[in-house]
């Protein structure tokens, strides 16, 4: 496939693996931003191949690990009611609240919906005009010019039955929270390709700075993520500190135009809970208010919610980088992706559903063989 | 969920006011908004996430990028001959 198999090339992949390994010569702790790239990391055996001096530190960069319990609570009751169809990304379904998930919503009666694109939620909105369609709108900035899209579209279209449930969170406001956290050890960062994509990445350089950590805005393919470590390895060993692009075929600096004009007039900053984190400063979006006719959790009172976390599941040291899945004495006995305990062993972009999938046991590795050839989805 | 895919814009139409179009990606055609990508051409690839094109694909930077590491990692003739 054209602009895939390119970028899985195991003699370019190799002959960089081997310039990380020469140019190597102190430790260095790096963080992978972005779920997705932890996945790819972990699904090419990628994570095994590099220097043992250099320590990747997998980061919060997965919308639906990071949706606070409190919010999925309140969408698992306005799913529940009778008037509402509930639509969403198929990840969240299987995210549990404080007594069950949007999945047993519906095995108990409720409309619950999964749509690939939020546009599918406003046609369900058109062809359902006697029904409330409420849309769950999470994800990072990647996601948020879809997001927008659709409520954009339902007041232009006169959908007035059809609503958002908002859990919109951006990058750079968890990066300060992360580098300026006590005890930070992440001295490097791949920032998130498809992110900068749509935000460019003139955010970064400030915060490079600030901290005196250089980063690559780095793609999702094997020759991409080696790129963008060999990138961040050699600025560390250089003691440069700038943003490199090493997705320049997705990425410009000024990113998308078109769509940060959109959120600039459909959403504003605010600050927001992470899971396992807690409040990050400015580091959401909300409707504007010309919107706020728009917005679920104003269109319906839910009464107060009593939300309580697992009390064994340690998501949140793991969405912080302090430790990886295997630490946790649930991972793959009383946690799995069938019966997750929490949402980090439910997302595509989890690192623990990425670790149970992939890396087991020592068994199960060399069954699963983890090459390029049949690493793929 | 911030995973995209690349594929070949084969055909563009609007629909409720907005730019749409059908992309094949690598066989499967799957419909998509363009409205992000507006001056996007028939045969250009965008990456697609969540049915929304959120970028054009740089052709140049592409060619350029695969171009310097094959210079450095792998010798001319084990490349073959490039696609038509």
């Amino acid at each position: 496939m054209k602009h895939v198999s390119d970028y899985r090339d195991a003699e370019l992949v190799k002959g960089l693996l081997q310039e990380l390994h020469e140019t190597m010569t102190k430790p260095w702790v790096v963080m992978e931003i972005c779920g997705g790239q932890t996945h790819a990391f972990v699904r090419h055996g990628i994570d095994q191949l590099l220097p043992e001096q250099l320590t990747l530190v997998h980061g919060p960069g997965c919308p639906v690990c990071v949706t606070p319990l409190e919010l999925i609570d309140k969408a698992i009751a306005i799913a529940s009611r009778r008037e509402v169809i509930f639509t969403s990304y198929g990840d969240m379904l299987r995210v549990p609240g404080t007594a069950r998930d949007l999945f047993s919503v519906r095995a108990e009666g409720g409309d619950v919906r999964v749509v690939y694109s939020p546009l599918d939620a406003v046609q369900i909105a058109r062809d359902n005009p006697d029904r409330e369609v409420v849309f769950f709108a999470i994800g990072f900035e990647t996601t948020a010019p879809a997001n927008a899209m659709s409520v954009v579209q339902a007041k232009a279209l006169g959908v007035d039955n059809f609503s958002l449930l908002v859990s919109q969170v951006r990058v750079p406001p968890a990066m300060h929270a992360i580098l300026g956290s006590e005890g930070n050890r992440v001295q490097g960062f791949l920032a998130a390709g498809h992110v900068c994509s749509v935000m460019g990445y003139w955010e970064y350089p400030p915060i490079a700075e600030q901290y005196g950590v250089p980063m690559s805005v780095t793609g999702f393919e094997p020759l991409d993520l080696v790129q963008g470590l060999l990138d961040v390895v050699w600025m560390l060993e250089q003691g440069e500190i700038a943003v490199r692009n090493a997705y320049a075929r997705a990425v410009t600096f000024e990113g998308n135009k078109p769509a940060q004009k959109l959120l600039a007039d459909t959403y504003e900053t605010c600050d927001r809970a992470w899971r396992g984190i807690g409040v990050i400063p400015e580091s959401g979006w909300r409707l504007k208010p010309d919107y706020a006719a728009f917005d679920a959790e104003k269109r319906f009172d839910v009464g107060a919610i009593q939300s309580r976390e697992s009390e064994i599941c340690i998501a949140g040291e793991i969405l912080q980088g302090k430790k990886v899945p295997t630490q946790c004495p649930a991972f793959g006995t009383t946690c799995t992706p069938e019966h997750p305990l929490g949402a980090t062993m439910v997302s595509s972009e989890g690192a623990c559903a990425a670790y149970y999938r992939y890396r087991r046991s020592p068994a199960s590795l060399s069954r699963s063989g983890m090459t390029h050839e049949n690493g793929r989805d | 969920m911030c995973l995209g895919i690349p594929g070949k814009v084969i055909e563009t139409y609007e629909q409720d006011g907005l730019l749409m179009g059908k992309v094949d990606f690598g066989g499967a055609v799957r419909e998509s908004c363009l409205v992000y990508t507006p001056d996007i051409q028939l045969g250009e690839y965008v990456i697609v996430h969540v049915g929304f094109a959120i970028s054009k694909l740089s052709e140049k930077e592409a060619q350029e990028t695969l171009e310097a590491l094959r210079a450095v990692y792998i010798l001319e003739d084990e490349i073959g001959p490039e696609e038509a």
